[in-house]
């Protein structure tokens, strides 16, 4: 499958990832080869196949509604790169 | 040219459920930053969420009544985006099964009912908060983050700022009486985003639509509406074309303006969320949710008007919402008196609430003290005007009527000699009104009256009083 540019930029932005022109080169050779590899799964004739909703054969596991302790504050905010006043703190995001 | 107005709302739905959608971390509002979460919530890496059996309950029971298909099959998906609001960079929902679908609600405006299509309704977790208090940053608190919502889609049916309120109130009234949500506007239980576009009058085809997003009161929905349809119309009559976008709307200074920042095309990306196995729901358990459907505001309005004898108007207020129905409901097993009881409700009540800035869901009254109160003034004990006074000495003390009486005196005058007495005194004090009733002037006996009800400070039963005052009046003209 020949990828253009502006699909591997598109699909980078979306993933927030950054690349130099030249990685830009690289993804169109390499992400086609991934889309190929998945693409030959297309060979298969799945018209009368029910479409997979999920892996497992299991459905309605439920919870009952009936609340548990929680972390405290410090604990939820431990791994956090960056805190403030109780909180997570992240760089500025525009209103 | 005339331009008729489509809409289109996604209103979000916070259930009432005890815990998150899928953690047991507790949904209550207005708790300190970060202390109502867990590694489900906080989007861990390696953890197992798990449905909350009462969103499926709660969405099956809105689902019904708002008319819709209830889903036998039905599943999760993950919706992806980066924001800093969404630790997982996704938000659990549902794409292309949701749990409901195909309902209709009927709205009427200025006499003209209308069926308004219900598209689809979905379950999905509702995002944290961001807080721009920070010098340098964003503070988020994931506390909401997990809050079990339903997001019900309507189709573009609505063609007025009007038919969106009453639609979105009437929707709010429903998920009020399902018991399905608080619907408290003010914590953001119930917010609205509005698709609008314009097309000549006549034409079929939808014009380009915009977007408002959270809009999190009916007046802001009005608001918004009225001013994105002026500004597109505006927008058409030079010629230029409406850009598809997602505005933002501010309700202080009242527009609305285009979110740049977004304006790149949304891509989700949806795809089954594998950590959740599909919901399945069986006729036998949709059955079951439809027998244990509380009555709706339509049905209740109607047996207001058939069991109660109640004008159209009375049955409409009083069901508006499940609070104020209740009260009066309550009230009414116990005061057999249903048009008083509405006209106590719908007149006296609201101003004493205003004053307090309350809402009947905060009525520092019971029904059984409304229903005591009321007994009094048909019992004559009181007349209406010292009702009126016990009423709002029993919404500032909470105390029973019976004893605001006693303590303040206020029980009528029952003898009849002594309000004779009184009468005959202001009588022969005020020959001048005498002579007027003599000449034919009716409006005398008004002021008597009023002289008779201050010198008893208002104790004095105005019939009593009144049938008083004409025989001795009519004795002076002998
Ligand atoms: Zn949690």
């Amino acid at each position: 499958m020949s990828l253009t540019r502006e699909d591997v930029t598109y699909v980078a932005n979306l993933a927030r990832l950054e690349f130099t022109p030249d990685e830009v080169t690289a993804l169109i050779d390499k992400m086609g080869a991934v889309l190929d590899y998945a693409e030959t799964l297309s060979e298969l004739d799945t018209s009368t196949v029910k479409a997979t909703e999920h892996v497992l054969a299991v459905q309605n596991v439920f919870r009952e509604d009936v609340p548990k302790p929680c972390l405290s504050n410090e604990q939820a905010l431990a791994n956090a790169p960056e805190s403030e006043a109780g909180c997570f703190k992240v760089p500025r995001v525009m209103e | 040219m005339e331009y008729e107005m489509v809409i289109g709302m996604e209103i979000h739905v916070e259930l009432g459920t005890r815990t998150k959608i899928f953690c047991s971390c507790p949904t209550k509002f207005g708790q300190e930053e970060n202390t109502h979460t867990c590694p489900v919530c906080l989007g861990m890496p390696g953890v197992l969420p798990v449905l909350n059996e009462k969103v499926v309950e709660y969405a099956t029971r809105a689902g019904l009544a708002l008319n819709c298909e209830i889903a036998h099959f039905s599943k999760m998906d993950r919706k992806n985006y980066f924001y800093p609001d969404l630790p997982k960079a996704y938000q659990t929902s549902q794409f292309d099964l949701p749990i409901c679908t195909g309902g209709v609600v009927e709205i009427e405006v200025d006499g003209v009912k209308k069926d308004i299509g219900i598209t689809r309704i979905h379950i999905e977790e509702d995002a944290g908060k961001l807080l721009h208090e920070s010098a340098d940053g964003t503070l988020v608190d994931v506390n909401r983050c997990g809050v079990p919502l339903v997001e019900i889609v309507t189709e573009p049916d609505l063609r007025s700022a009007e038919e969106a309120r009453t639609f979105a109130e009437k929707v709010r009234n429903i998920m009020e009486y399902t018991g399905v949500s608080d619907c408290k506007m003010q914590e953001g239980s119930m917010r609205f985003d509005v698709n609008i576009s314009m097309r000549e009058k006549g034409v079929t085809v939808l014009g380009t639509r915009t977007e408002m997003k959270n809009l999190n009161s009916f007046r802001a929905l009005i608001r918004a509406v009225q001013y994105e349809s002026k500004r597109q119309i505006i927008e058409l009559k030079k010629g230029h074309k409406i850009v598809q976008e997602t505005r933002k709307w501010d309700d202080t200074k009242g527009v609305s303006a285009s979110l740049r920042s977004k304006e790149e095309a949304q891509d989700y990306r949806y795809f089954p969320e594998p950590d959740l196995v599909p919901i399945v729901i069986e006729k036998e358990y949709i059955e079951k949710i439809k027998r244990e459907l509380p009555e709706l505001p339509e049905a209740k309005k109607q047996r207001y008007i058939d069991e109660y004898k109640l004008p159209e108007y009375d049955a409409g207020v009083l069901t508006a919402t499940g609070v104020t129905a209740r009260f009066f409901e309550e009230a009414v097993v116990l005061y057999d008196e249903p048009k008083q009881i509405s006209n106590w409700i719908m007149v006296e009540i609201p101003p004493l609430l205003k004053e307090k800035e309350i809402t009947m869901e905060n009525i520092p009254i019971a029904p059984v003290q409304l229903a005591e109160l009321l007994k009094l003034v048909k019992e004559n004990v009181i007349n209406g005007t010292s009702g009126k006074e016990v009423l709002k000495e029993m919404f500032n003390t909470g105390k029973n009527p019976g004893e605001i009486v006693k303590e303040k005196g206020l029980a009528q005058m029952s003898d009849t000699a002594e309000l004779e007495a009184i009468i005959e005194k202001i009588v022969a004090d005020n020959p001048k009104s005498v002579e007027d009733i003599g000449t034919g002037n009716e409006k005398a006996y008004g002021f008597l009256t009023g002289k008779v009800m201050k010198e008893t400070k208002g104790k004095a039963n105005p019939q009593v009083a009144n049938k008083i005052i004409r025989e001795v009046v009519a004795k002076h003209l002998g």
